[in-house]
């Protein structure tokens, strides 16, 4: 192996995976069961992505792992990854994405000398997920304020709880999620603020916490946090239907610790590096690279899954990551185009399905729209 | 409505958006109540009654359909449901009270005979039960069934217990 | 107060794990060996991990994914360590870093 002022050239795969969560992993295993290849890179020091903190039981179609909870369902992707020979690097940041399929690749921790190696993919996946939006309001950086998934992070991988009294910012299916999930590890959740006048998730997960007595509050916002040190007073008020505090309204809540669940936003820097089309979709959480039925984005042979092409959930991640490992499979010439349309078909299918329903209605437009986007800009190119 | 923001539904917005059980069905023996009224794509429980007595179909959106002459009231779906919306409710305990079987995925769960505090949908203490049963084997896959006997007039009111 | 996890309905007991010393400040402090240093702290009521360079406010935990660097630390000596992905070893000497953690300089 060369090695050239600390960085190490040059290593060659069929397929490279960035990101092990879910959709990279789904992507890994249809291409490595279909005898390509696949190399995965993960920043952490165990692949999986989120799956290992959420402990709920997934909803979806009981004939595709519905009912059984994320961590699982994480346990066993990582499990038939590793039978079929899929190689995963953690601890390993892919630090840039550069022409000719190379991808910068630092591995290590922070307390230690970390190395840089460069990748060469034949087929690169880009799915590296999402990060999480936060709320600014005053005070909102004092320590015990974080965001939803930090805390789920906490309470479900590190297993320590970031506070005992907390205020959930945001109704979503994050921030019911991880109400519900903060009273288990054993805290308090002692409110919920929601500014729309709706709760934003899914009711059941909300009935979930509203018996377990969580207030939750809608067209209401978090106003300031107080304290030295450490939150220790959360002032909610009413918003009115331009979103403004309503004056009189403020309510003093003690706290030690604020959770935002205020959605996501893709991380979509590596496309955007390299170049792929994005379009912005509020919908899709923001700017994410627009695609084809193969998953595959505006650079050949680049493919992006799971919410970096728009915020969803793990199981239309999963989904999105097969179609694209069966599409590789085929584009790798490892099985016919006959075959690959078959299965893809089934993905589609039970894709279509997850996006289904009064829930799904605008996710599956956002989609049908990005599909829409990148044929124009196929057909302008042409 | 109670649901879009307060998180839960009230009892009559139930009856008229749920299929609920009738009174004469009621009156026979444990049945199952399905709180689920959000066209969520999701059918576990469809697949969990050997009874045929819940029905979704398709598309997978449809809203759980319970066929009351089938279900025998034994439970399964209760904690087979990933949004913990299905609960039995027997209002033939005893002649004064009646039980209600609730999902309970909290530490510690409570045991048989102990006095706990019975709350309504939003949270709030209605009366005390009376934990008669908790069942949390394997196949429930870490999700503990709690019943809780209480009086007659509050099995519909009853849906879980405050934590302890 | 008891901040970890003990026993979870779901997750079950907590692994207890090899507890090692580690230094956080001058003081001993027990931890388990491999979980992120950030844990280990706020399973000892320790949140504030770093002060800001202009305004010296306190940080703490805020993404816990290692994406937003407030909870940076110095870490046997060596500054900017994202504590809540970095596992904990025997022996480990942390300190809650002031501004860029360059010692001696903006220091305290």
């Amino acid at each position: 192996m060369a090695w050239e002022s600390g960085v190490q050239f040059m290593i060659k795969k069929e397929v490279v995976v960035i990101g092990g969560g879910p959709s990279g992993m789904a992507a890994a295993i249809e291409a490595a069961k279909r005898g390509a290849e696949v190399l995965v890179i993960d920043a952490n020091e165990k692949a999986g992505g989120q799956l290992f903190k959420q402990i709920h039981k997934f909803f979806g179609s009981s004939e595709h792992g519905a009912g059984v909870r994320g961590i699982d369902i994480g346990r066993d992707l990582l499990k038939e990854a590793e039978e079929l020979g899929v190689e995963v690097w953690l601890n390993s940041v892919a630090i840039g994405l550069f022409a000719e399929k190379q991808i910068a690749v630092e591995t290590g921790t922070d307390d230690a000398e970390k190395i840089v190696r460069v990748v060469e993919g034949e087929k690169i996946v880009i799915a590296c997920g999402a990060s999480e939006n936060v709320v600014r309001f005053q005070g909102w950086t004092l320590p015990g304020i974080m965001g939803a998934g930090a805390a789920q992070t906490m309470i479900n991988a590190n297993r320590v709880l970031p506070g005992k009294k907390i205020l959930m910012v945001g109704s979503g299916n994050v921030g019911l999620i991880v109400s519900y999930q903060l009273m288990q590890a054993g805290a308090d959740v002692v409110a919920l603020v929601e500014a729309a006048p709706n709760i934003g998730g899914y009711v059941v997960h909300a009935s979930k916490i509203a018996r377990a007595g969580v207030p939750i509050y809608t067209r209401h916002t978090v106003l300031e946090a107080r304290g030295e040190g450490r939150v220790k007073e959360a002032v909610i008020c009413e918003v009115d239907g331009k979103w403004q505090p309503v004056p009189g309204t403020e309510k003093v809540i003690e706290v030690d610790a604020i959770a935002i669940a205020a959605g996501l936003k893709p991380l979509a820097e590596l496309a955007i590096m390299n170049g792929c089309k994005t379009k912005f979709d509020p919908i899709l959480g923001g700017w994410a690279p627009l695609h084809d039925e193969n998953m595959e984005s505006s650079c050949s042979g680049i493919y992006v899954v799971g919410d970096v092409t728009g915020v969803e959930e793990a199981n239309t991640a999963l989904e999105e990551g097969r179609l694209a490992g069966v599409a590789i499979a085929a584009a790798l010439g490892k099985i016919t185009a006959e075959e690959a349309e078959t299965e893809k078909k089934k993905i589609w299918d039970r894709l279509d399905g997850l996006r289904s329903g009064p829930h799904g209605e605008a996710r599956m437009k956002a989609k049908d729209r990005q599909l829409a986007d990148f044929r124009q800009l196929s057909a302008a190119e042409i | 409505m109670a649901l879009e923001n307060m998180g839960y539904l009230t009892l009559e917005e139930l009856k008229a958006q749920t299929v609920y059980p009738t009174e004469e069905r009621f009156r026979k023996g444990p049945v199952a109540v399905i709180e689920c009224t959000h066209e969520i794509p999701c059918n576990p429980c469809e697949g969990s009654c050997k009874f045929g007595a819940i029905k979704i179909g398709d598309p997978i959106t449809n809203l759980p359909g319970l066929v009351e002459a089938n279900c025998i009231g034994c439970g399964i779906c209760v904690a087979q449901c990933p949004g913990l919306a299905i609960f039995i409710v027997d209002k033939t305990y005893s002649d004064t009270q009646g039980t209600v079987s609730f999902p309970y995925e909290y530490n510690p769960v409570p045991e048989v005979g102990q006095e706990v505090d019975a709350v309504d949908r939003s949270g709030k203490v209605v009366c005390r039960g009376t934990v008669v049963k908790v069942q949390n084997p394997k196949s429930y896959d870490r999700t503990p069934v709690v019943t809780v006997a209480v009086d007659l007039d509050q099995v519909e009111t009853v849906r879980s217990m405050k934590r302890l | 107060m008891c901040l970890r996890v003990e026993d979870h309905v779901v997750l079950g007991k907590d692994e207890p794990g090899k507890t090692v010393e580690i230094t956080v400040d001058g003081r001993k402090l027990a931890a388990k060996e491999g979980e992120k240093i950030l844990a280990a702290l706020l399973a000892n009521g320790i949140i504030v991990n770093r002060y800001t360079v202009k305004r010296k406010e306190p940080r703490g935990l805020f993404c816990g994914i290692g994406q937003c660097t407030d909870c940076a630390m110095i870490v046997n000596g060596k500054p900017n360590v994202r504590t809540c992905i970095t596992p904990v070893k025997e022996g480990m000497v942390i300190e809650t870093q002031h501004g860029l953690g360059k010692r001696g300089a903006i220091h305290d």
